[in-house]
């Protein structure tokens, strides 16, 4: 198998001379085969430990987000036509209508991504760093479910560009990449990733008088297919139940606190994310196992995640104590549960290269983003959500909260030197 | 009156620093009271008082443990003016047993009441092919060799005192540097110069002599040192060749003469993958290790500090325990807790005005036998370790011997590297090579030039590795094939922490590094550029997810800084 692959590799392996061709050639290589390079100079063993590694137990620690977020799509769609409302109803339905769905973004993002990475390193001449890798699993995850493809991949891009080719490539850039293309959707294309109806998939109005949306595909492949096996498909004309609702719990706290949210959401509900939202980030046990593993594997610092959470409950508990409007009021400890903390915490806040690098850094980092996140979440009244904003404030600001750990360590030295 | 003033305010301004550096604490503490008042205040009509109640209970809780923890301070201050050391320091304090019982690793007990340092950080590479606890003889090593390139700074073509064919004894000069001509190389063997070999640009690159059966020695006359000055001592070591057995740091190169060293550091113990074991190379030669440990000591009015291992269950030679005159401290930890720079840092750390010397066991054999015998004695026990050895043992050798004579009939295979120290820090040689003038150690590790199918996500072997991603983890006493592949392409700097948690030391080697790469000076000293040598980065080195060349950036900042001197 491995001599095969060599010979393979050996013989399509482009001319030099075509530069973009040979990086490609080069990255696939890689891909499939540690390459035979050995130690020059300084240490002549080295650690098993590298960026390709690194990023690809990041992605592997998303991968049950994209399950859940895939399952929940075509769910939360049944669900607001009144179909198949049970969990499980309709299983083979909702996930194909979730594939259907996710699956164009993920290849969206990745082809659109890769490329211009493919085509920097070309024209650079280095090898194509893995950074984008986990940028790319991120994006389909923190977008709404029928965020229109030319938005996404036009959105995937700019900020690649702006961001990190500007800046110098993987491990230059200041803030983070996934982030900074939600926010330039957000601010762009405001209609497409706010308000109560954009968090579920394939309905013309998430709201009463909305009926079902389906595309080609969906009609004329998965419905004859399903037809053969005798089950059942999907019905263009299923409308919107009455009274329906598509609002995040967040939407509906910020109008009428916490018994707004529970007369639509159940905390379990919430909790294991069977809730409309952005795709990845609804279900909390899977975030949590995520993050569990990227802190046991070491991939992720600790320190951010534990600091962030303390940040995020220490202002929810100023908030509690102030109780001055109803979503104030929220218990502190149905925020975890309520909007996008934890997939934050535990994919967003760690980016090792936009956030605060030293250790004592990282304590400040990662509890002011807490802080200022809950901020935003709570006294903004045009967002309902805050940690966006609040990690790309503080990507912005850890240098400096580096600075100030650097100087202390500086003054330190200059005492005992001086003596 | 005034120096009551002044110690007032000194104290004023210890507690304001106390209270910036508890605030975390303060935080996690009223943040758990709130949650309680809060939790209450759901569940009971009287709520509010409950907050309350919390409040203020937070309140004195702070109250207290700020007056517990300012009456500390004031301890710790005293114990500060009343001189003690860093470890006495430690055991100083309100509630002593429980900061040193909770917070530290306590000392084995052959360590008794001597200062004790745990170090947390750091990483033990286990590899396979650890030398044989006995000591084999080296007749099969003829010849040896002195590569005037391994000394740092040395003007490339220095002046040679032999010629090709002459025959040498052991300690007469071969060579000096132009520099420097004042610090003199000795022959380490007796027998004849069979080669002066050049490299480019007429580089003399080594020295080679073929040694006689018995060894010849030139003889010194005998020397007072004890009644001597320190002048005509230092005149003396120069002479007889052994001065460049004494390194300085910063910057780890052959001290100037007139240069005075604040302390002299010696490390007994190498926690380096596959090091010797300096209990098996001083075994019977504790009359010279003291004998040379008395002369150090005149060298420096400072101390002469030996670093003990405490990590082993019984206690460390005690030609090392037992040795006069010296301060010693006990060291636990992983690697590199045995560096002589961690040690340094730990015990006293070097200011700017200050340098510090250090010396290998077996140089303050070197220096001790000269004083003992007048003869310039550079017998080695060298450890040839690797996991492409047939019989990885110690052998009883010579200063430079050749890698070939020394690895005779115990190759398993030829596709190997050899390397002169440890796989981390050392020098890669090839069998013509001799080994290096400071090293005690020879590794053998496979070449690892071949691809390897997915060996990034799943290797089909095991690999030393520091990260939580390898099951490695789980087995914490396996040992690995050491192989030279760099698992992986050169990227840019995107992991963070992971350097700082592999120094023992308050440095944090990533920026200092950065600093190197951008040239700025004030981060490169500031931060602590000068207590640092490519053998301590170099851990940080083999864990580099990046796989940056640490120690050749390190060695940059500090030729950049050595010129500004």
């Amino acid at each position: 198998m491995k001599k095969a692959l060599l010979k393979f590799f050996q013989r399509i392996e482009p001319d030099k001379s075509k530069r973009l061709l040979h990086t490609g050639y080069e990255a696939f290589f890689t891909f499939a085969f540690v390459p035979d390079h050995v130690t020059k100079d300084g240490v002549h063993v080295r650690d098993g430990m590298d960026l390709k590694r690194l990023m690809t137990f990041v992605v592997i620690s998303m991968q049950l987000c994209y399950l859940l977020g895939t399952y929940n799509i075509g769910h939360q769609h049944f669900v607001a036509l009144g179909q198949y409302t049970g969990l499980f109803e309709g299983f083979h339905l909702k996930l194909s209508y979730g594939l259907v769905k996710l699956l164009p973004m993920w290849i969206v993002a990745h082809v659109v991504g890769l490329g211009i990475e493919f085509y920097f390193s070309a024209k650079r001449g280095h090898g194509v760093e893995e950074g984008y890798l986990v940028t790319g699993a991120l994006i389909p995850l923190i977008m709404p479910p029928d965020l229109p493809l030319w938005i996404l991949s036009f959105q995937s891009s700019l900020p690649l560009l702006s961001a990190k080719k500007a800046f110098g490539g993987t491990g230059m850039n200041v803030v983070n990449i996934a982030l900074l293309a939600r926010v330039f959707v957000f601010f762009a294309y405001p209609a497409d990733i706010s308000g109560d109806e954009v968090w579920v998939a394939g309905l013309t109005k998430a709201a009463e008088g909305g009926v079902a949306d389906y595309g080609w595909f969906t009609l004329h492949v998965l419905n004859p297919l399903f037809d053969t096996f005798g089950w059942t498909g999907f019905n263009p004309a299923a409308a919107v139940v009455d009274g329906y609702t598509g609002a995040t719990p967040l939407a509906l706290a910020a109008k009428g606190g916490w018994d707004a949210v529970t007369q639509v959401y159940t905390p379990s509900q919430m909790f294991w994310g069977i809730i409309p939202g952005s795709v990845g980030e609804t279900g909390k046990p899977f975030i949590i196992l995520g993050a569990l593993m990227l802190i046991a594997t070491g991939v992720a610092s600790w320190r951010i995640m534990v600091s962030m959470a303390m940040g995020m409950v220490f202002m929810g508990l100023v908030f509690n104590a102030w109780g001055f409007n109803p979503l104030m009021e929220v218990p502190w400890y149905y925020h975890f549960s309520m909007g996008s903390f934890l997939f934050a915490m535990a994919f967003m806040a760690t980016d090792p290269v936009t956030a605060a690098s030293t250790n004592r850094g990282k304590w400040i980092y990662g509890f002011f983003i807490g802080v200022v996140g809950m901020l935003v979440r709570v006294m903004n009244p045009a967002y309902p959500e805050g940690w966006m904003l609040a990690i790309l404030f503080l990507n912005v600001f850890a240098p400096l909260i580096d600075y100030f750990v650097l100087q202390g360590n500086i003054k330190k030295r200059l005492k005992y030197v001086q003596q | 009156m005034e120096s009551g003033i002044r110690s007032g305010k000194a104290f004023i301004k210890k507690v304001l620093r106390m209270k910036k550096s508890t605030s975390p604490f303060f935080l996690t503490l009223s943040m758990m009271l709130l949650a309680q008042g809060v939790f209450a205040q759901g569940s009971g009509s009287q709520g509010s008082d409950l907050l309350l109640y919390g409040l203020l209970a937070a309140v004195v809780l702070i109250f207290f443990y700020l007056l517990m923890q300012v009456s500390d301070h004031m301890l710790a201050i005293e114990a500060q003016r009343m001189g003690l050391n860093p470890d006495q320091r430690k055991k100083v304090g309100l509630i002593p047993s429980l900061t040193a019982g909770l917070f530290s690793k306590s000392a084995p007990a052959y360590v008794g009441k001597a200062p004790f340092i745990p170090l947390k950080k750091g990483f033990n590479i286990l590899l396979e092919g650890a030398a044989e606890k006995k000591v084999a003889t080296g007749d099969q090593v003829r010849t040896f060799g002195l590569e005037p390139g391994q000394f740092l700074g040395m003007s490339p073509i220095p002046k040679v005192l032999v010629e090709e064919g002459a025959n040498v004894k052991a300690g007469d000069l071969l060579f000096y540097d132009k520099k420097r001509p004042e610090i003199k190389y000795a022959a380490p063997v007796s027998g004849e110069v069979i080669e002066i070999r050049r490299g480019e640009k007429r580089a003399i690159t080594a020295i080679v002599i073929l040694a006689d059966k018995e060894i010849q020695y030139r003889t010194f006359d005998a020397f007072d040192w004890e009644r001597s000055s320190r002048e005509d001592l230092v005149t003396y070591l120069l002479e007889a060749g052994v001065w460049p057995h004494i390194r300085q740091r910063p910057y780890n190169i052959v001290p100037n003469p007139q240069d005075i060293p604040r302390d002299i550091f010696i490390s007994t113990f190498d926690t380096a993958p596959l090091a010797p074991d300096l209990d098996l190379v001083v075994e019977g030669r504790g009359e010279h290790f003291q004998k040379g440990l008395d002369v150090l000591s005149k060298l420096t009015p400072g101390k002469v500090v030996l670093g003990l291992n405490a990590n082993g269950k019984s206690s460390p030679s005690p030609v090392f325990t037992n040795a006069q005159g010296v301060e010693k401290y006990w060291f636990s930890g992983k690697h590199p807790a045995g560096n002589p720079g961690v040690q340094i840092h730990n015990i006293r750390p070097i200011s700017t005005k200050d340098q510090v010397w250090v010396l290998g066991v077996q140089d303050v054999l070197t220096i001790g036998a000269l004083f003992a015998s007048q003869k310039y004695d550079a017998a080695r026990v060298v450890a040839v370790a690797g996991a492409e050895l047939n019989h990885p043992q110690y052998v009883r050798t010579y200063l430079g011997a050749s890698i070939a004579d020394l690895v005779k009939d115990n190759l398993k295979h030829e596709h190997v590297r050899a390397i002169s120290g440890d796989i981390l820090s050392g020098s890669k040689l090839g069998m013509s090579d001799f080994l290096g003038f400071y090293d005690d150690q020879l590794t053998i590790v496979k070449e690892g030039d071949d691809v390897e199918l997915f060996g990034w996500l799943i290797p089909q072997e095991g690999r030393p590795s520091v990260s939580g991603t390898y099951p490695n983890v789980l087995f914490p006493s396996r040992q690995y094939q050491a192989s030279t592949n760099t698992r992986g392409e050169r990227r840019a700097f995107v992991m963070t922490g992971q350097y700082e948690d592999l120094l023992p030391m308050s440095i944090y080697p990533q920026h200092v590094l950065k600093a190197v790469i951008t040239g700025d000076y004030e981060g490169m000293e500031g931060l602590g550029l000068k207590e640092l040598v490519e053998e301590d980065v170099a851990l940080c080195e083999f864990a580099c997810t990046s796989k940056q060349p640490l120690q050749k950036i390190l060695r940059e900042g500090l030729d950049l800084m050595h010129a500004e001197e």
